[in-house]
């Protein structure tokens, strides 16, 4: 099953590569992974994807905690999540098929950012399993190119997670 | 104040007094300042060698020690030792040499990614990278090594930030925001702890090496005496209650006793305290959980349920849990005296062992013998092999300590950590046991014992072979014995003494109290080889 957890991190070099060094050491499966920097300019905020089942997730927890650099995490419920994902996809699109992927991204709330005599590039945030959707129905066009970030993902509602409590 | 000078000073404040090491080009600042400052500097003859010292000298003593390396292969020397301190949950400050910080990356002489290394088997690294940050990175670390589960931490300091000039000021307090150990039992589990304890009918305690890390020793004896519960131990938790206790019933495990793994299997409350449920100790954790209700205390949450599952977690310190139990249970405990006599007819059904007729020396004999005549609190360094499960099962631990590797089982770790325990307690007894496959990985390091004046003993134990893989292909390999001869060694009587080393040789029943004796009365160090039969086996 997949479980998103959501970690904050001093924000420090090395600190990645303590953190995905413990995912392969211990033999845990990362499906995506994120970072960035939050508003505390001293914290970032890792969002990992992982695939196992509640014992793995139950460990991945309690390791990813004995980490000093590791000061809070948690694992976010499918259910109370928004989770994004950004793609940016380049697509083979001649003139004849450029009204099509015109119309495939306006459904799909995607942008257009560039455009070739050949390629279109379109620019979508959404799920990760709109994005796998979205990549289905450009497939028969002939994708070039696909770029994705890993999933980011908060809280429903207000809840945060925070360096205090 | 220079820099170097400045984390030699922090290691004044923290109360260093004796460290281990060996200098190089990139720690050479530091060691320019040792030698004006009071600490001793034990020169070893290898640096994973200053590694086990401070891994003995921290058990010794219950407090983070000190070994020091320079950059590249001097920290890759360390890493089997760091490695033991983290398994066996040690609390130990390695600091190392780097090159200078603008050549960091540039594969220069000398360079190694030591705090990358090290990242899988550490607790907690810093590579420094501004000079100003020595104090608070210093009080940290020390911090981090003792607190919560021991463990070692490295500190990494390019040659260029040692020469740097700094403002000393050493920080009072630690405040590391990822890093909170709780140490106090959750009210409610200790609850539920102690109504466990009044219901069962058949409990047993498996004590482990975190007993020590706060010593809890005598906690752990007012409860099993208290509620009349038997007592087995670890390989890391022997000591914990005295081997002779009336309620001790021995190490489990693949080498352990009968009756403690009987005591185990047949329980119908398992109490951990301060035991990870390793491979060795338990072997099949999933029917044992089916079997048996468990309660686990430990103070690394990561523990509870990695191995074993268990229906009581409770995290915390051993010595505070045991206390707060103690406070709750009260004092109408359940005699359990069919169970206990139950094992105490087990335990009295050992096989008894007797003196080979062949030659050589019994072992176990032997290492029962030696603990009667030594000290009360004398303290044992077992190797890892044989010597090591000897030593386990027949060593009897009074008031003293036995010292061995249960989670990594590095061999040449004895010599090494004797040497580190004799310098924290110069007034007690130290005996090294090892045998002659280790004391070939450490024997550089009679050396360091005669340089630096630390008189322990060794025994070893010569069977001329690899006698647990030995043992191993013999049982498991059909008898293809396969690199497990150690021909070519040296007459370690005779290497002693090129050293000046008072030693001796036995290979009869009748020589050992003699023997015995002398290796105990003598005031320097003292080697002594027993000749032991290839076939002799390990349980």
């Amino acid at each position: 099953m997949k479980r998103t957890i959501s970690i904050l991190v001093e924000n420090h070099p090395g600190v990645l590569s303590r953190i995905s060094g413990l995912f392969s050491r211990r033999s845990f499966n990362i499906e995506s992974l994120a970072v960035g920097v939050t508003d505390d300019s001293t914290m970032s905020r890792i969002t990992i994807v992982v695939d196992g089942s509640d014992y793995t997730v139950e460990q991945v927890e309690k390791q990813l905690n004995k980490l000093i650099d590791v000061i809070k995490l948690k694992t976010l419920e499918p259910d109370e999540i928004i989770s994004r994902e950004l793609m940016l996809v380049k697509v083979a699109a001649g003139a004849d098929h450029r009204g099509d992927i015109i119309n495939i991204a306006k459904v799909m709330d995607a942008k257009i950012c560039d455009i070739t005599r050949t390629t279109m590039t379109i620019e979508v945030s959404e799920t990760t399993e709109k994005l796998d959707n979205m990549l289905e129905i450009l497939r028969p066009y002939g994708i070039r190119e696909v770029v994705r970030t890993g999933t980011i993902a908060t809280q429903k509602g207000s809840d945060i997670i925070t360096a205090k409590k | 104040m220079k820099a170097a000078q400045a984390m030699i000073k922090c290691l004044e404040l923290e109360g260093v007094k004796d460290l281990f090491g060996y200098p190089g080009a990139a720690i050479c600042p530091f060691y320019d300042a040792l030698a004006r400052s009071n600490i001793r500097h034990i020169l070893v003859r290898q640096e994973q060698n200053a590694a086990h010292a401070a891994s003995g000298y921290a058990r010794a003593t219950g407090k983070p020690a000190v070994c020091v390396a320079t950059s590249g292969p001097g920290a890759t020397n360390l890493i089997t030792g760091i490695a033991t301190a983290y398994a066996d949950s040690i609390p130990m400050v390695a600091i190392t040499g780097q090159v200078v910080s603008d050549l960091l990356g540039r594969d220069v002489f000398q360079e190694a990614d030591i705090t990358g290394a090290v990242e899988p088997f550490i607790k907690h690294s810093y590579l420094i990278k501004n000079a100003s940050d020595i104090p608070r990175v210093f009080k940290e670390a020390f911090y981090i090594a003792g607190t919560g589960r021991p463990g070692p931490v490295l500190i990494d300091v390019p040659m260029d930030i040692q020469n740097e000039e700094i403002e000393f000021s050493y920080p009072e307090t630690v405040s590391i925001r990822g890093y909170k150990p709780s140490v106090k039992g959750h009210p409610l589990q200790i609850k539920r702890v102690v109504s466990a304890v009044k219901e069962a009918k058949k409990p047993v305690i498996c004590a482990g090496g975190g007993l020590f890390a706060t010593d809890a020793r005598e906690e752990l004896a007012r409860l099993a005496e208290r509620c009349h519960i038997p007592v087995i131990t670890t390989m890391m938790g022997i000591g914990a209650i005295p081997s002779a206790h009336p309620l001790h019933y021995g190490m489990l495990g693949t080498h352990g006793r009968r009756v403690a793994n009987t005591a185990v299997n047949e329980s119908d409350l398992l109490i951990l305290i301060g035991a990870r449920v390793g491979d060795r100790a338990v072997t099949t954790p999933g029917v044992l959980q089916k079997r048996t209700k468990i309660i686990h205390i430990d103070i690394d949450p990561a523990e509870i349920g990695k191995n074993m599952d268990a229906q009581i977690p409770l995290v915390g310190d051993a010595k505070i849990i045991l206390r707060q139990i103690l406070d709750a249970v009260g004092e109408d405990c359940d005699p359990h005296s069919e169970w206990l006599a139950a094992l105490d007819a087990l335990r009295d059904k050992e096989p008894v062992q007797s003196e080979r007729e062949d030659g050589g020396i019994n072992p176990k004999l032997f290492l029962k013998k030696l603990s009667a005549a030594a000290d009360e609190d004398c303290i044992v360094v077992a190797d890892v092999g044989q010597n090591q499960i000897w030593t386990a099962n027949y060593f009897q631990v009074k008031k003293g300590r036995l010292l061995t590797t249960g989670g990594m089982g590095t061999m040449g770790y004895s010599v090494g950590a004797a040497e580190g325990v004799k310098t924290a307690k110069p007034d007690t007894q130290v005996i090294a046991v090892c045998g002659d496959g280790s004391f070939q990985m450490q024997m550089m390091e009679l050396g360091t014992i005669c340089q630096n004046r630390i008189p322990v003993k060794i025994i070893v134990m010569k069977n001329n072979r690899l006698g647990m893989v030995r043992e191993l292909q013999k049982n498991l390999y059909k008898g293809n014995y396969s690199g497990v001869d150690l021909d070519g060694s040296p007459d370690f009587v005779k290497l002693a003494e090129a050293y000046g080393i008072a030693s001796k040789r036995i290979s009869r029943a009748q020589e050992e109290p003699d023997a015995i004796q002398e290796l105990l009365a003598c005031e320097g160090p003292f080697l002594l080889e027993c000749v032991v039969s290839p076939e002799e086996t390990t349980l």
